[in-house]
């Protein structure tokens, strides 16, 4: 009987409640806005991060005389490390057919090539690891347990990962600043919108704080006389987070075509398709903790004796 | 049934209340009158536990009224019907709603409060405005359905602080004589006025206080100031 009038209450204080209502919904759609914005965000960075991971990579070439048995044991053991994402192999004939079509225009090298005869190339493994600053630790791996060959050298020539290292390093710095510094606005943005969406409750109950007086005066207990206003403040956090989930559709699309072209292929709309109930259970529930949370915070002070 | 025993109340170096000694029975009608600041809204703040006593002690019936935690005012305030000259209704709330919130916050049953709050406003003559906001009643309808809210759930006690102050003559005396009418029905009544025709038509006890302090205490009084 009381959570029935509780709840009651609370739906009849938000019908009634009128312009302060709809303020109120008004402010929390713009929080749970950003909240979602900062799901796009988060997502958008992400993307960008793995694209520009993926473009990084080492390369071991092997000795021409290696055997391919041998070398597919290699690229077992490296499979076997837990900072490994893939390993590739490419025989001495890829490498070569590759290095020709790379080379297509260039009529001087392929006349170079040919007049070598056979193909000078090797087979080669790419590695490409979890994170980038792991590679180093693959390479050591390399070279502290080297396979060697019939003729007891290693049969590694070659791994390319020194040659590139300070463009790795400064990349991985750079990736991991991106994330620190993404991380870091995600967070503030995150708590400024959840404090103006605090503010507003808080405004939105100081504006009954005669009629809590009253309420206490009449001998309502304090959790009686707070239910219906944590009700009111979920109610408007519900009713904000489908109306900003609606408000997502329209923006989505138009902005999906020009994130597309702007990132290399991440559209927004697209994204947010795919991730709708992710953003539906994060904004519903934002929402509705929120506007509880908040609702609790704010009378709690007209609560004292 | 009410004692003040030797009450001081002090904000600060201001004194509101000096030692005010003052007991109150059963079924008693009580006017508190006196010029602004002389301490009768405090005198109930007192009553009511919104405020605790510098010195001395406040009795309700057997309670100690300073030692009530606050996790029992509640319960404490439920013995209590209150009106207010400024009425204090709920905005949001029609004036059916508003009788019966009082019977939900203790935890009548629907039936139970189906049943009262009809009878309650037939009582003070607003059968017809039950589904009337606040802002759609006149001050003296709005004081009615205070008073309304006040004794429907039987009190011991009704505190009205200034409860004519903001009512024309006609209005003014209507709410005097409901107050009157509860009174015979052997609720007690304790009201604060500077309203001397009031006080004189009620023809009870009235107590007088000035600058903090109880200056008449006169069983048929009349408003003498």
């Amino acid at each position: 009987m009381v959570m029935r009038r509780v709840l009651g209450s609370g739906a009849k204080n938000f019908a009634r409640g009128g312009a302060v209502s709809a303020a109120t919904v008004l402010i929390m759609t713009v929080t749970l806005g950003i909240i979602g914005s900062l799901i796009f965000l988060s997502a958008l960075l992400s993307y960008t991060l793995t694209i520009i991971k993926d473009k990084v990579d080492v390369t071991a070439y092997f000795i021409t005389t290696a055997a391919e048995g041998e070398i597919l044991g290699v690229k077992e053991q490296l499979e076997k490390l837990p900072q490994v994402r893939s390993v590739s192999y490419s025989s001495a004939e890829e490498n070569l057919a590759s290095f020709r079509a790379r080379h297509a225009t260039d009529q001087l090298t392929l006349q170079a090539l040919d007049e070598l005869g056979g193909n000078p190339l090797s087979a080669s493994l790419e590695v490409r690891a979890k994170d980038p600053s792991e590679y180093e630790s693959i390479v050591n791996f390399l070279e502290a347990s080297p396979t060697l060959s019939a003729g007891g050298a290693s049969i590694i020539s070659r791994v390319n990962y020194w040659q590139n290292k300070e463009v790795i390093d400064r990349l991985t710095l750079a990736i991991r600043a991106t994330r620190d510094i993404g991380f870091a606005v995600v967070t503030l943005f995150a708590i400024a919108s959840i404090l103006i969406a605090f503010a507003t409750i808080r405004l939105a109950i100081y504006t009954a704080r005669d009629e809590i007086a009253v309420m206490r005066l009449m001998g309502a207990s304090n959790s009686y006389i707070r239910g219906p206003f944590v009700v009111t403040g979920v109610i408007t956090g519900v009713i904000a987070s489908i109306l900003i989930l609606i408000i997502f559709w329209p923006l989505s699309w138009y902005a999906g075509v020009k994130t597309s072209n702007w990132f290399n292929g991440f559209n927004v709309a697209q994204y947010y398709g795919r991730h709708f109930v992710l953003f539906f259970s994060v904004l519903v529930s934002s929402g509705m903790v929120l506007g509880a949370i908040a609702s609790i915070f704010a009378i709690r002070k007209y609560l004292k004796v | 049934m009410i004692y003040f025993d030797k009450v001081t109340k002090r904000y600060g170096d201001a004194i509101a209340l000096e030692d005010i000694t003052l007991s109150v029975a059963p079924k008693e009608f009580v006017s508190i009158v006196g010029h602004s600041g002389a301490g009768k809204t405090t005198l109930l703040k007192l009553l009511l536990a919104e405020e605790r006593p510098s010195d001395g002690s406040v009795f309700f019936e057997s309670i100690n009224v300073n030692d009530l935690p606050s996790s029992a005012l509640h319960h404490y305030r439920r013995k209590i019907g209150m009106v207010f000259q400024d009425f204090r209704l709920i905005p949001n709330k029609t004036a059916y709603e508003n009788i019966a919130f009082a019977m939900e916050a203790i935890g009548r049953t629907d039936d139970e409060i189906a049943s009262d709050v009809p009878y309650i406003l037939e009582l003070v003559n607003l059968g017809d405005k039950a589904r009337h906001f606040p802002d759609q009643l006149s001050g003296g309808e709005k004081q009615r359905i205070a008073i309304g809210r006040a004794i429907i759930n039987q009190p011991d006690l009704v505190v009205a602080d200034e409860p004519t102050g903001n009512l024309d003559p006609i209005n003014a005396y209507e709410v005097v004589e409901i107050l009157k009418k509860i009174n015979e029905l052997g609720t007690t009544i304790i009201i604060t006025t500077h309203n001397k025709g009031i006080v004189d038509a009620v023809g009870k006890r009235v107590v007088t206080m000035d600058r903090g302090k109880v200056v008449r205490d006169d069983a048929k009084g009349k408003y003498v100031l």
